[in-house]
């Protein structure tokens, strides 16, 4: 099983598929060096003693006859101090130490290991020799960054009695840390660092239900379409409806721990700005640079198609990795249909039978996988951690029926459709209300109860009823126009286009409108409701629609979104005080024309 | 010159459409170029697709009219497709793999380069921030173009593209700077005519001297469509990335070069996905729309203008929309504009320019353009729903505001979005102009913009 065995010779190839012959001893997903330049890859099928490998980088040049180098381990991630913070390509080469010795232009069959070997870690050891130990255990920690403390621990498969330590002090990730003894009397050294199979999840003792929202700082999202730390949620939508936009601010604003953001087959521009912003953002929970929770898994669309595959998968499982620390991590997938593309790519060259549209039969299958990764758990040290997924999807033609999105319907709670219309007329977040749903609603009813206000559903519900109804008498309207609708109808158009204008779209370039804390969505709500409900006693007593919607503060309150910061509580209130008195003043004049028999 | 050939074979096993078949060779590398010469002694170009043992599956360039099966050589050069690259090249009128069009010498340079060219890294990649004033009113205010930008048209039939990018051509500028610039031009399948049209505006703008040009005729091989844009991006790196220079790359036509991608990939039998283009056309356009950008630390750019004419001007057809998926925005033109007699014609609201909001407002233009822009497609948007409802109940029907809003539409598509080709107009008319039309609404409408900026240009004429 030594890495230099030659394992095989190739014996064909067609773009990112290498057929091998002569291959003993090798397994399924099994990592394999191609050729002189050692290409990465991945052994997908067997036959005989011949296998087929899918290559994450490019094979010009490669030669029938050239050697194979089995490695007798599966494509794997390393796991350990120094992840975050760093941008990595599918298959974990670090992009910023690759591109220091390489250039700008990445050449293939670079290796350069994941982690920074060289780098001294002030580690803490926490178990004593005699400890019974077990796969997960937490043995030491270190500061990974100024928020993230790492916890170092035992590889899930092994268990045992801990027989020696260092003493605590400044380690580099491959030094020993502790000596584990197994059952079977074999002395297993620990390093900070292990590996483990990207396409296997990692262990965990038990599912728990998600109780706890992500805060996400999206008014839209908390608000009407939440979603849980350890749910599952995806953001259809066609280029130009701001699916990168919403991922940015999710992994930006959210009150996750930890975030991992895959950039899968997308832009390499976009990558770049996450790498150019995020250091100068501070996270509005530690107060430090978002850099400092944020890894970056790069794998643009110009890189070789098969690294795309996998890209999904070493996101996931370092995320996993640090839910068994007990942190809440987000992934922000984007987009999982580019993934999609590259098992449709890989499986037209292997001539498999197509389903839908070209994709393989077990494109379903690869997708629940996928999204059952995420989940709250009790991890393995009884801590409690989360994974929450947020997957973007790219229907071609922006045409949601097709497989990708309707199979992803199937594995998410929360569905955030984006809409073309609403994007052109730069209503950002362009996430169609109606369109949209969380079957998480229910679940969170609860937390939002105790944790902002007694009164949050029922609000919720309101406000939302106002959105829906509107779409009926929007279209009456656009028949007969708004102003042959009676007032209180003409009420819930102008109502829900405050709704609109003042609560839903949300700038994501105003430094005080990209995040409006929980608390002020649920004020703003009910500033919003005020209006209506007192408008709607106003009307019945015969005030015109006209007058009361040209009341100077409703001005103040659709722009209250971005004048007024999430620390301005106060001034939230003087604005209520103002908006009910002008309400009020309105409500007089008209109880005085019914007292003169003047009222309709 | 005398080349060696080492590896040589007459005789093929098979030929299908572009495609020829060869056995018995050993050594041959995936994707390396070869030479096929038939018994015409036509000189021809390929690059291997599939490699096994002994046989490979080569695709020729000039087309395979006029080989036979016994009597072509096939010589296999060991490199992939490359083409030479030197300064020499501006100027000049080539085709698609760098040989003289126009007459003059060929290209002698020791700098020979592989035509895929190599992923540029994200994290070496400069995010771009430089605007770019292309003079017109619709870009320039509402879709500002960046340098190290990909911004596509999306056009159709008998829609005025060519005119639109040579006027970019023509006027694109970075204030208060004189960089050097160069134009690569790559025409892939496009009709002798329209060739000629580019040719002739940029000798007369005067660009001529710094722009290279790479044609192919609609009556060339499709096959080497393929390779067309490659060798003008490998042209356009080196005079960005070692020369220094801001390069504007306009392709034109992407849609005449997936349809050349498909062509091929059903001759080599591939399982086709929608409207059989194949699976792999994302992936593909990506190899060349990601070649554009900056590179930190070093002075040039490359921003690029691809031009695509959308099948029955629809936008969900596969190459618009696989383009939109990649690139950084789009300029949408519209029929109907056209038919109104507006030049340029862009549809605004299907347009989008996904790097102006890191590249405008205070500090890059002016401070009012952000949520000025935003005002004019929100404003703009509601236009379209009231001209529907007119259409409807009628005129009269309508409230006194949204009167004002059909009075805002048409004094915006008119006077805004409408001018002359040659009407080159500064950034500052641009965002004057377009307060004057806004101000024909209310300023309790304007609820994208700040107190303060209603308060500073709302109604002002200067």
């Amino acid at each position: 099983m030594s890495f230099m065995d030659i394992n095989g010779i190739i014996e064909n190839i067609n773009g990112p598929i290498v057929r091998g012959k002569d291959m003993h001893n090798v397994s399924m997903m099994e990592l394999i060096y191609v050729g002189e330049e050692r290409l990465m890859g991945e052994v997908i099928r067997l036959k005989d003693d011949k296998a087929v490998i899918q290559v994450y980088e490019d094979t010009v040049g490669i030669k029938p006859g050239a050697p194979l180098y089995a490695t007798g381990y599966s494509t794997s991630v390393r796991l350990g101090p120094g992840l975050i913070g760093e941008i990595f390509d599918g298959v974990q080469r670090p992009l910023i130490r690759l591109a220091e010795t390489q250039g700008a232009f990445l050449k293939r069959g670079g290796q350069l290991a994941p982690l920074d070997e060289g780098k001294e870690w002030e580690v803490h050891i926490r178990v004593r020799p005699g400890d019974e130990v077990s796969g997960g255990q937490i043995i030491a920690v270190t500061q990974e960054t100024l928020v993230i403390e790492h916890r170092i621990m035992v590889p899930p498969e092994l268990s045992g009695t801990i027989v020696h330590v260092e003493p605590s002090g400044t380690f580099k990730v491959n030094d020993v840390i502790a000596v584990l003894k197994t059952r079977r009397g074999e002395e297993i050294p620990l390093t900070m660092t292990h590996d483990w199979p990207v396409r296997v999840p990692r262990p965990h003792k038990i599912r728990l239900t998600p109780s706890t929202p992500l805060v996400t700082g999206q008014r839209v999202i908390d608000t009407f379409f939440p979603i849980p730390k350890g749910g599952t949620a995806a953001i259809p939508g066609g280029f130009g409806t701001g699916k990168t936009r919403t991922q940015h601010q999710l992994a930006k604003w959210s009150d996750a721990d930890i975030i991992v953001y895959v950039g899968c087959g997308e832009r390499g521009n976009e990558m770049t700005e996450v790498l150019v912003d995020f250091p100068k953002l501070e996270d509005p929970k530690s107060g430090h640079s978002l850099m400092e929770r944020t890894l970056l898994i790069a794998n643009t669309s110009n890189m070789p198609v098969a690294a795309r595959e996998v890209c999904i998968y070493t996101g996931i499982t370092i995320a996993e990795y640090y839910r068994d620390m007990g942190y809440d991590v987000a992934v922000m997938a984007d987009s999982t249909s580019r993934w999609a593309e590259a098992l449709r790519e890989i499986s037209g060259r292997l001539e498999e039978l197509p389903a839908e549209e070209g994709f393989p039969p077990y494109l379903a299958t690869r997708l629940a996988q996928f999204y059952e990764r995420a989940g709250r758990v009790k991890t393995n040290n009884d801590s409690v951690g989360s994974l929450t997924i947020v997957g973007a999807v790219s229907p071609p033609g922006g045409d949601f029926s097709e497989p990708v999105t309707q199979h992803t319907k199937r594995f998410v709670r929360a569905f955030w459709a984006l809409d073309k219309e609403l994007a052109n007329a730069r209503h950002y977040p362009a996430i169609n209300w109606m369109e949209s749903y969380s079957e998480y609603i229910r679940d969170l009813e609860e937390w939002f109860e105790e944790n902002v206000n007694s009164e949050w559903n029922k609000m919720r519900d309101a406000i939302f009823k106002i959105l829906s109804e509107e779409e009926r008498y929007r279209e009456i309207a656009q028949l007969v126009g708004e102003e042959a609708l009676p007032d209180e109808q003409r009420l819930i158009l102008q109502t829900a286009e405050l709704i609109k204008i003042g609560f839903l779209q949300q700038n994501a370039l105003d430094p005080i409108d990209t995040y409006c804390s929980i608390y002020k969505q649920f004020r703003m709500m009910e500033i919003i409701f005020d209006f209506y409900k007192n408008a709607q006693r106003i009307i019945a007593k015969g005030a015109p629609i006209v007058k009361i919607i040209s009341i100077d503060s409703l001005n103040e309150v659709r722009r209250m979104k971005n004048t007024l910061s999430n620390d301005e509580i106060d001034k939230l209130d003087a604005l209520q005080d103002g908006l009910l008195k002008d309400l009020s003043q309105l409500e007089e004049e008209y109880r005085e024309e019914l007292d003169h028999g003047q009222g309709l | 010159m005398v080349k060696v050939y080492e590896r040589e074979k007459l005789g093929l096993s098979g030929i299908e459409g572009p495609i020829v078949f060869v056995k018995g060779v050993k050594g041959i590398g995936y994707g390396e170029m070869v030479e096929v010469i038939g018994f015409d002694t036509k000189f021809r170009r390929g690059t291997v697709l599939e490699v096994s043992d002994d046989l490979a599956a080569i695709q020729v360039f000039e087309g395979t009219t006029g080989l036979s099966l016994n009597q072509t050589r096939v010589r296999f050069i060991g490199t992939p497709l490359q083409i030479p690259v030197s300064m020499d090249m501006l100027g000049r009128v080539f085709n698609y793999l760098g040989e003289p069009l126009d007459g003059g010498p060929e290209v002698i340079s020791r700098d020979i380069r592989d035509v895929n060219g190599l992923p540029l890294a994200p994290t070496a990649r400069e995010y771009p921030r430089d605007f770019i004033e292309t003079g017109i009113s619709a870009i320039d205010g509402m879709n500002t173009l960046i340098r190290g930008q990909k911004l596509p048209i999306f056009s159709g039939a008998g829609l005025p593209h060519n005119e639109l990018a040579v006027q970019i051509a023509r006027q694109a500028r970075v204030p208060d700077d004189d960089e050097e610039f160069a134009i690569v031009f790559a025409a892939m399948g496009v009709k002798h005519d329209i060739a000629e049209f580019f040719q002739r505006s940029l000798t007369e703008s005067g660009a001529i001297s710094k722009s290279v040009l790479f044609i192919n005729l609609a009556d060339d091989p499709p096959i080497e469509r393929l390779v067309t844009p490659k060798s003008a991006l490998t042209v356009a790196e080196f005079l960005a990335f070692e020369k220094g220079m801001h390069v504007l790359v306009i392709l034109i036509d992407m849609t005449n070069y997936a349809e050349a991608l498909r062509e091929i990939a059903s001759s080599k039998g591939e399982l086709p996905s929608r409207k059989g283009y194949p699976g792999y056309l994302y992936s593909d356009f990506a190899s060349i729309y990601e070649r554009a950008g900056r590179i930190i630390g070093r002075p040039g750019s490359i921003t690029q203008i691809p031009i695509l004419t959308m099948p029955n001007d629809d936008m969900t057809h596969p190459v618009p929309d696989m383009t939109g998926y990649i690139t950084e925005g789009q300029i949408v033109l519209s029929r109907e504009l056209n038919h109104k007699g507006i030049y340029p014609a862009i549809d605004l609201l299907s347009s989008l320019s996904r790097l102006m909001k890191d590249a405008i407002g205070w500090g890059y233009t002016r401070s009012d353009h952000p949520n000025l822009a935003s005002q004019l497609y929100a404003a703009y948007s509601h236009v379209q729903y009231v001209r529907s409802l007119a259409s409807v109940i009628g005129q009269d029907g309508l409230s006194e505001i949204d009167r004002k809003y059909l009075r805002f539409g048409d004094a915006f598509e008119d006077r805004f979005v409408r001018q002359g080709m040659y009407e080159n107009r500064s950034l500052e008319e641009t965002l004057n102009l377009a307060w004057r039309i806004l101000s024909i609404l209310p300023p309790s409408e304007l609820h994208r913009l700040s107190l303060e900026e209603i308060k500073e240009y709302y109604g002002d004429s200067k």
